[in-house]
């Protein structure tokens, strides 16, 4: 279990050597990577973005990510696992998160991986900002359908039916 | 049990920090606000830049000693309390 909050880039197939280094019990590693899109919701192709500044609160970003790994690996078996995300200004093309999960077989480490982003994005405090062409810069709003998929989750407690 | 010069560091983030115009600030808790709404309403007071952070305060997220909390969540003994918008990672 670890987790790391930093402004460079990571290398995918390092990550996943150094996670696996040694190891015969795991048989099976998923790999999530969250990259930079130039276009979204509300930006327009014919405008797309020119870069993306990721600001966050250094302590709680480590300690929150740290939760959600720890309650990942008491839902499911994982043999290890790792969140990295990236802080800063990226350009479109660039990784910004990558979630590595791995258990002896593919159905705990396919869902805990999914498990791990959906929480990732509705509790994780990162925040982005968008600049234009122009150079402006626009705060990304928070979508309803990642909370939607964060709670579904939690969706067989009547006690999450709350609002 | 009420510390009538209780210090608290409030941090602002995204958006929160830039209508208020500060990333932090160390504030004495007055002894009625005792809870996350009582803050908010009691920082709305404090002028117009607050009142635009906080214009619809059921956006604004709130988090006390690095963990979130609800608008009911008492303060009692917290060090730091933060603000910011429903967060956008990943």
């Amino acid at each position: 279990m670890s987790v790391r909050v930093q402004q460079e880039n990571f290398d995918v197939g390092a990550e996943l050597a150094a996670l696996s280094k040694g190891r015969t019990d795991i048989g099976a590693i998923v790999t999530f990577t969250g990259t930079v899109r130039a276009t979204s919701e509300g930006v327009p192709i014919s405008a797309p973005i020119s870069a993306m500044t990721l600001e966050h609160y250094p302590g709680m970003t480590e300690a929150e990510l740290a939760r959600i790994e720890e309650e990942a690996n008491a839902r499911w078996p994982l043999l290890a696992s790792l969140i990295v995300h990236r802080t800063g200004r990226l350009e479109p093309g660039e990784n910004i998160v990558l979630v590595v999960t791995a258990s002896a077989h593919r159905q705990a480490a396919f869902e805990a991986a999914e498990f791990l982003m959906d929480f990732l994005k509705t509790r994780a405090p990162f925040w982005k900002k968008e600049s234009g062409p122009a150079g402006h810069g626009k705060w990304v709003d928070a979508r309803e359908c990642d909370t939607g998929a964060s709670e579904r989750w939690t969706r067989p407690h009547p006690s999450t039916h709350n609002h | 049990m009420t510390d009538a010069s209780k210090r608290v560091k409030l941090l602002y983030f995204a958006w929160v920090r830039e209508k208020i115009g500060r990333a932090e600030e160390e504030i004495a808790l007055p002894p009625a606000v005792t809870t996350i709404a009582d803050l908010v309403g009691w920082l709305r007071q404090r002028g117009p830049e607050f009142q635009a952070a906080f214009a619809k305060p059921e956006v604004v997220r709130a988090a006390i000693d690095q963990r979130h909390v609800k608008p009911a969540s008492p303060i009692a003994g917290a060090r730091e309390i933060a603000f910011f918008p429903p967060v956008t990672g990943g």
